[in-house]
């Protein structure tokens, strides 16, 4: 038995390894020779040139800050809204059914949908949803993605996101122990109470594994910048992602953009060093 | 709770005013401010969607009217139009073959495998499976560079089957262990009891295996076809006219066409409809497989 | 002709030796039990012989043929699970039918075989329910259906009973027994119910640690236990086991002995000063038909005397106890019978 079993494993595990040795070697590579995609021939062995070229790049401090404030922003919003509106639908109620289906909608909405749908119909300065919301009250309508690129990119991202941790929360408070939150109130436990020594342990977990995912998905945010904003005004919203792209399909600089890749893959590991931890752990129980 | 004497009408008024939540009018008052607060909450957050939705039937007059029109005679005229543009069937074919093909072939080598590591579990079955998640982990655009100098290199920019390979292998893992856990939710004891009814390895997997596990490699499948279809990195980079998806096409309207505004409701309607409701049912998959099971 | 023989069946674990040098013969058409405490082996053990787990060393022979390395599917065995193990995605008639149809036998014969199996169960208005429409006891019929209908050469029940309520385990007990006579098949059964052992049994395998205690039948392991744990495993209330000092010197005995058993029924109440043992009540439990009287001696050993009269007598009381002395069992000091007085 035990070959066979080997050998149905084969498809998967090397198509993966293959998936996941090239790129990287192959990124390696690229980061420490000269290749340019419009300049054919020699392709030089440089060093560390090109990783030097890529932080002092004017764009990459603000890359690199954009993307923390992204990746910050959006988990801020999403876990903390997530959990008020977990917990806000999580009881019983008239139409509970339909809108859990309301909530979920946006993240299965494709990026570019989203982005153009923020762009033109939400955050429009003269069409736009939000600007018709601003005059009512009689303020002047913000121009979101000139005047707050990053900010118009948080908000886009958010919203596809929440439904995500909305999600999440609401599984995990379903399979919390109901019990426990009885004998708590009849041991004289406010609202407010067993929500702070309870509830919020419980979801301390998935609040985890919430911020992990999004950590790891959030890097690589980059269709709604490129749809919307394409990085600017200037490099207002761009992020690594985009800073990279922009190296490599516009400035066509294989080396230089592999040097970045090799920046956010290291990101990335850290974020995914936490969760396979936390994944393993809950494997064995 | 009769007051005592005149000067205890106030103490009483009081007490009143702070409702007693526990109590039977209190927990109907607390239930209809919940139902209210939810259903307004979860309506602020569809409305971008439903915005579309109704933008959509309108004329562009309509569409781009300030402040926005919301009685009018709805009109099917942007959805003909959509379709009637040939790149838009063009595109909405690429995106039903790369979603639908890629999951099929992931689910193709994703089962065997995790058929392997289910029932015929070793020391390094749960290494694999580690490791396997941590494939998927890695940001996509870390491998933008070599896949693309290697699609080029290889001519397959612009291709269907580049776009399948990468779908494909994006998704993987989250096949191999959604179908794992689906696997092993079986209980062993059926599986003897098949062997000593006389089935062979075979056997084993069609009768009893496949039936017992075949709703959640459906959802399993659902949630990968969501996802393939709603990939954007990878189908803007790696196509342009020939092999580009929806999520491409949909970029496309943001170039300086004018405002195409009810066009491209429309299209983006289109786009995303069957997705959203496929995504309503595979609400629990997305929970399990998108936490690696994290989160149960 | 032996019909089943177990050679020197021995399993590993890893470093753990669960199954030690297991010989054993099985007639056909003998109804076999299993029996012991929990982690004695009796289910792995049985899973060896259905080819679920495969053996360390040692051989087994069914019907003349080796099947030591054959798998569970080639070595025409049935076998009906503790946990039942039904298929819940197929009717009962699929449940009982799967292995035919594997074999690809004739339709119109499944039919027959399915329909002649769930008479004798009455299974029939049952046969078009899925799994879970059906209460554990019907469960449990609809798995020894599936066995039933595959006829084949030795039936292998594993602890089928745990899982039902008393009531309905009194009840299913009975049915086995008068399904064994009906159909004439060899069976092992595992339990770890030493009731079921004696009322089912042709032959009785006592295990204790991965080996065999004694084999024999029901009543040849009541009357002559071949150590003190067969001894105290058969028969409730416990066998009385004390020093062999706590009866008198009168000549009886067997050199060597340490301890002596007796057993309750063999026991009786006297006027104290009389009898061998003196003793004093500690415990009356009045059952109806019978009453059980638990006692201490001087020496402070437990005996457990039972009667199927009443008796007036309360805790503290002083009695004395007259022991059937042709009922004795001497053990040595390790438990191994020296004698027994039968």
């Amino acid at each position: 038995m035990r070959p066979i079993a080997r050998l149905l494993l084969v498809p998967a595990v090397g198509s993966l390894f293959l998936w996941m040795i090239v790129p990287l070697a192959m990124t390696i590579y690229f980061s420490v020779i000269r290749y340019n995609l419009m300049e054919p021939g020699e392709h030089a062995f440089v060093g560390l040139e090109n990783f030097r070229y890529f932080v002092t790049d004017p764009s990459f401090g603000t890359a690199i800050v954009n993307t923390l404030l992204l990746l910050g922003s959006v988990i801020a919003i999403t876990v903390v809204l997530g959990v008020l509106i977990a917990l806000l639908v999580n009881e019983p109620f008239p139409g509970q059914g339909i809108v859990r289906v309301l909530l979920i909608s946006p993240f299965f909405v494709m990026p570019t949908v989203n982005a153009l749908l923020w762009k033109h119909m939400m955050m429009n300065p003269i069409y736009g949803v939000l600007s018709q919301v601003w005059r009512a009250v009689g303020a002047t309508p913000i121009d979101w993605l000139s005047d707050w690129p990053l900010l118009s990119v948080i908000i886009m991202v958010a919203w596809q996101w929440l439904p995500f941790a909305i999600l999440i929360f609401i599984t995990s408070l379903q399979g919390m122990n109901r019990e426990q939150l009885e004998a708590a109130r009849m041991d004289g436990a406010t609202w407010l109470q067993q929500f702070r020594f309870l509830v919020l342990p419980h979801l301390a977990r998935s609040i985890a594994v919430v911020v992990m995912i999004e950590m790891i998905f959030l890097l690589s945010v980059f269709a709604e910048i490129s749809t919307t904003t394409a990085g600017g005004p200037g490099d207002a919203s761009t992020n690594i992602a985009y800073l990279i792209f922009k190296q490599a399909l516009l400035g066509f600089d294989v080396g230089v953009a592999s040097a970045g890749a090799l920046f956010a893959v290291l990101l990335a590991n850290i974020a995914a060093a936490f969760l396979i931890r936390l994944v393993g752990k809950n494997m064995d129980r | 709770m009769a007051p005592e004497g005149r000067s205890d009408y106030f103490g009483a008024a009081v007490r009143r005013l702070r409702m007693d939540f526990t109590s039977e009018t209190g927990l109907k008052v607390a239930l209809a401010i919940r139902s209210v607060a939810a259903w307004f909450v979860a309506l602020l957050l569809f409305f971008p969607i439903l915005f579309m939705l109704v933008t959509s039937f309108k004329t562009e007059l309509q569409a781009i009217a300030v402040p926005s029109v919301w009685l009018f005679t709805p009109t099917l005229d942007n959805y003909t139009h959509v379709q009637e543009r040939s790149d838009y069937l063009l595109y909405a074919k690429n995106s039903l073959i790369t979603s639908v093909v890629s999951t099929l072939v992931g689910l193709l080598i994703a089962a065997p495998a995790a058929y392997s590591m289910a029932f015929f579990p070793s020391k390094r079955t749960k290494g694999i499976l580690m490791w396997m998640l941590s494939t998927k982990m890695m940001p996509a655009v870390g491998a933008l560079v070599p896949v693309y100098v290697l699609a080029q290199g290889a001519h397959l920019l612009d291709t269907r089957f580049a776009l399948i390979v990468v779908f494909m292998l994006s998704n993987l893992p989250l096949m191999v262990w959604m179908l794992y856990s689906h696997f092993k939710d079986i209980p062993p004891e059926i599986l003897e009891a098949a062997r000593m009814d006389g089935a062979t390895l075979l056997s084993e997997f069609r009768h009893v295996i496949l039936p017992l596990a075949m709703g959640g490699i459906a959802s399993t499948g659902l949630l990968c076809l969501v996802l393939a279809w709603n990939e954007a990195f990878w189908s803007l980079n790696l196509t342009a006219a020939n092999a580009g998806t929806l999520a491409a096409l949909i970029a496309s309207y943001s170039s300086p066409e004018g405002l195409f505004w009810s066009k491209l409701s429309a299209a983006s309607v289109l786009a995303i409809a069957p997705i959203v409701v496929f995504g309503w049912f595979s609400q629990k998959q997305l929970v399990q497989g998108l936490t690696f099971g994290a989160v149960k | 002709m032996t019909f089943l023989q177990l050679k020197g069946v021995e399993k590993q674990f890893g470093e753990v030796r669960t199954i030690k040098g297991i010989d054993l013969s099985i007639e056909r058409g003998q109804f076999t039990v299993f029996v012991g405490p929990s982690g004695c082996g009796k289910s792995t053990l049985l899973r060896l012989i259905a080819g679920l787990e495969t053996l360390s060393a040692g051989s087994i022979t069914l019907d003349g043929r080796d099947i030591t390395r054959l798998p569970s599917a080639q070595r025409d065995l049935a076998m009906v699970f503790q946990s039942y193990a039904l298929y819940p995605h197929m009717t009962v008639a699929e449940n009982m039918s799967f292995s035919l149809r594997l074999a690809k036998a004739d339709p119109a014969v499944i039919k027959k075989k399915v329909d002649r199996a769930a008479e004798i169960l009455n299974l029939g208005p049952y046969l078009q329910r899925l799994p879970r429409e059906l209460s554990g006891g019907q469960r449990q019929r609809v798995a020894i259906g599936r066995a039933i209908v595959r006829e084949p050469k030795v039936f292998l029940f594993d602890e089928p009973l745990s899982n039902l309520d008393a009531a309905l385990r009194g009840q299913t007990r009975v049915e086995i027994a008068k399904l064994h006579r009906e159909l004439g098949a060899t069976t092992i059964y595992v339990t770890h119910d030493q009731v079921e052992a004696m009322t089912l049994a042709d032959q009785v395998v006592v295990l204790r640690d991965g080996a065999i205690e004694q084999v024999g039948s029901p009543l040849a392991l009541y009357d002559r236990p071949a150590n003190r744990f067969v001894a105290q495993f058969i028969g409730t209330p416990q066998m009385n086991v004390v020093d062999r000092e706590e009866l008198p010197p009168t000549g009886l005995g067997v050199a060597g002995a340490a301890f002596v058993g007796i057993r309750p029924e063999d026991l009786r109440l006297t006027a104290p000063g009389q009898g061998q043992i003196a003793a004093q009540v500690e415990l009356v439990e009045a059952l109806g038909a019978e009453t059980l009287v638990y006692l201490h001696t001087p020496r402070g050993a437990q005996i457990v005397l039972r009667q199927s009269s009443r008796t007036t007598l309360v805790a503290g009381d002083d009695v004395g106890v007259d022991v059937a002395l042709d009922h004795l069992h001497w053990f040595d000091a390790s438990g191994k019978l020296l004698a027994a007085a039968h």
